[in-house]
């Protein structure tokens, strides 16, 4: 794209746009033996799932050659942590891999506990909405992954379908958090307010809902035969390619192989909870199709048992109970969606100094984490996602790594593509579900 | 690390360790230039990496700290167990034997190796520099951090590429953020900053690039530039 030609022909309204090297570049690709063609898929195309650049290296409509170009999304989240507190880089967090935003604050969130030694004593009702809320950003997740990939393969109508249940997730979302996305409401120290009074109702409503509405999707799809077509066989990744890759998530689910941290290295008392774990043994994209309906459908299930342990935990505390970690004041979810607390201005402003100058130290300089490092890791709905945070004994990170299951699954993307259509190429990257936002950071 | 005064009311003189533990240490209240006019700007404190043990270790830690010792002698330079986890801090130039061993091992199956990434330390002359693997192994369900320090003047670390091919994009992707440059990497270039960057971003002497915020008749620092808290 150098020097571009810019000609103006008399019109004020007309240019003709032409590359200068053009005519080298087309007698350069006649003069080669081969019909190999070479295009670049994105960064804006609606299939790359976001700004995900794809160079393709094509031989008629087969992929001959894969390579994802990856960083359009970079914005130095995980350096901008270390100028900003233990609380703020949960702000910042959550927008990396907005999708299953939950879920980056959550991991964050359980590294800091760990670090600050307060893991045993989180409150039952703190794991409780922790876990709620993971849940249904999973099928929040999930229903994105699903419906993206059906609106790729022309299936306008599960899209349509998946976007409606997930507007009424995000809906619930925001009843809690006072957020649709970018939440911010898992933090260091439990979460950041309590479930709304009539929260429960609300949880219940929301199970109705899915309950009635999640089995359309695989109605749609499972026994259609245009779309069996489309899924069985792609983007094939059998245990030992997903072992030298060290894919995670449902991409290692659809081999078979029953890994969910969940289960194998609980976090947020996920021991407590009954639920299965979704597997397939088609190693291929409807294999992980099939998984994704599936563990809506068990989220479904932690969700309704969630109801109940908030129910019996009613009026206990939402995090932990230490003054120096807690935020100050008790907010609760006002009709403009921010957090307020009228009790807590009374208390700070007419009766307590003292009061006063913790509310000042705590929420400008917010509270130190002992020196050390940690590594968390958690399921999130694309696979394992982990947060290696160090502390320096300060009020801030001194540094955090997100391990992203979408960095590390991209990696595949020639193995899954290479030696098959172009067409094929779009379905098995749509099956990584990988989140450009989390990829890049 | 005990700080109780003796009779005399000195401070215990506490023995440094061979390897390097220190994360940062801070003069004055504030731990920077701004003028101190707290009346303690004689303080002066250290932070230092916590857990380092001596063997034996306890658990499944003794186990994979016996195999790797067996396997590939002399390669652990120090053990910290910390919060549950273990951290081995190893050499570099045996890291690509240890690679193997930890990924192969019956008794320690390492088969992922999750993370890759970059640690920057410039409290710590000369090994400033320090990359962090996170492993796991599904055979066993642990997970065993290896940590391996360098110098800033000559930043080089044998890949492990060869035995995890997961960690490609994340050693590109240290080597872009730190300038640790992987030996024997496949193709190791810059993967989330642009091909003709110059500079290391995640390194502490990168500034974070904030600017001041405005208000009418004042304006605030930015954010990398505002008074530190930090203790």
């Amino acid at each position: 794209m150098t020097d571009m030609h810019m000609e103006n022909l008399g019109n004020p309204d007309e240019f003709v746009a032409g590359g200068a090297d053009w005519e080298d570049i087309v007698t350069a690709a006649r003069q080669r033996a081969d019909d190999t063609i070479v295009v670049n898929m994105g960064p804006q195309h609606p299939s790359t799932h976001g700004v995900l650049r794809l160079v393709l290296e094509l031989d008629g409509e087969t992929v001959i050659g894969a390579r994802p170009a990856i960083g359009f999304l970079h914005s130095g989240i995980e350096k901008t942590t270390e100028f900003r507190s233990w609380t703020q880089a949960c702000v910042l967090l959550t927008r990396t891999s907005y999708v299953a935003g939950m879920h980056n604050e959550a991991v964050y969130s359980l590294a800091v506990d760990k670090l600050l030694g307060i893991t045993a004593e989180m409150p039952a009702r703190a794991n409780a909405l922790r876990v709620l809320m993971m849940e249904v950003n999973r099928i929040a997740s999930h229903l994105t992954a699903v419906g993206a990939c059906g609106l790729e393969l022309g299936a306008t109508s599960v899209q349509e379908v998946c976007l409606r249940e997930r507007e009424r997730v995000l809906e619930f979302t925001e009843a809690v958090t006072g957020l649709r996305m970018n939440n911010a409401y898992i933090r260091p120290g439990g979460v950041a307010v309590d479930l709304p009074v009539n929260g429960v109702d609300l949880i219940r409503e929301l199970v109705k809902q899915l309950r009635k509405n999640l089995p359309e999707v695989g109605q749609f799809t499972l026994e259609n035969p245009i779309f069996k077509a489309r899924l069985q066989g792609v983007g094939y990744m059998d245990l030992t390619q997903c072992m030298s890759l060290g894919m995670s998530g449902p991409v290692l689910r659809a081999t078979g192989y029953p890994w969910d941290l969940r289960k194998t290295q609980p976090y947020c008392d996920y021991e407590t909870y009954d639920f299965d774990v979704c597997t397939a043994d088609t190693c291929d994209s409807y294999g992980r199709w099939v998984i994704r309906l599936n563990e809506m459908e068990e989220s479904v299930k932690i969700i309704e048992q969630c109801a109940v342990k908030l129910e019996a935990t009613a009026g206990q505390p939402y995090r932990i109970e230490d003054a120096r970690l807690a935020a100050t004041s008790d907010l609760s979810v006002a009709a403009d969606g921010q957090g307020n607390s009228l009790a807590h201005v009374k208390h700070i402003m007419g009766d307590s100094m003292e009061g006063l100058i913790h509310h000042f130290k705590r929420n400008t300089q917010g509270f130190t984490v002992p020196p050390g490092q940690v590594y968390q890791t958690i399921e999130s709905p694309s696979g394992e996602l982990g947060c290696h945070v160090v502390s320096d004994g300060g009020a801030r990170p001194y540094r955090v790594h997100m391990r992203d299951p979408g960095f590390n699954a991209l990696q595949a993307v020639p193995m899954v593509c290479e030696g098959g259509m172009l067409s094929d190429a779009v379905v098995a990257l749509g099956s990584l579900d990988t989140v450009m936002g989390g990829v890049d950071r | 690390m005990s700080e109780t005064p003796d009779a005399a009311g000195a401070l215990p003189v506490v023995p440094l360790p061979d390897v390097p533990t220190l994360i940062d240490s801070q003069e004055g209240t504030w731990g920077n230039t701004s003028p101190d006019v707290s009346g303690f700007g004689g303080l002066a404190r250290r932070y230092d990496m916590p857990g380092l043990v001596t063997p034996p270790l306890e658990g499944w830690f003794a186990v994979v700290d016996q195999a790797i010792s067996a396997k590939v002698p002399d390669v652990i330079l120090a053990r910290f167990v910390d919060r549950g986890e273990l951290t081995l801090r190893v050499r570099p130039d045996l890291l690509p034997d240890l690679a193997r061993v930890l990924r192969d091992d019956p008794y320690l199956r390492f088969e992922v190796c999750g993370s890759v990434s970059g640690v920057h330390y410039p409290a710590q002359a000369g090994s400033e520099l320090h990359v962090v693997y996170h492993l796991l192994s599904i055979t066993h369900n642990r997970r065993l951090r290896l940590e391996v320090a360098v110098p800033e003047t000559n930043p080089h670390v044998p890949s492990v590429t060869p035995t995890w091919p997961m960690a490609n994009w994340h050693e590109r992707e240290t080597y872009d953020m730190f300038g640790i440059i992987f030996d024997g990497h496949p193709g190791l270039s810059r993967i989330l900053m642009p091909d003709d960057w110059v500079g290391w971003p995640q390194r502490k002497d990168y500034p974070l690039g904030g600017i001041n915020v405005q208000f009418k008749g004042a304006s605030t620092p930015s954010a990398d530039n505002r008074r530190s808290y930090a203790r």
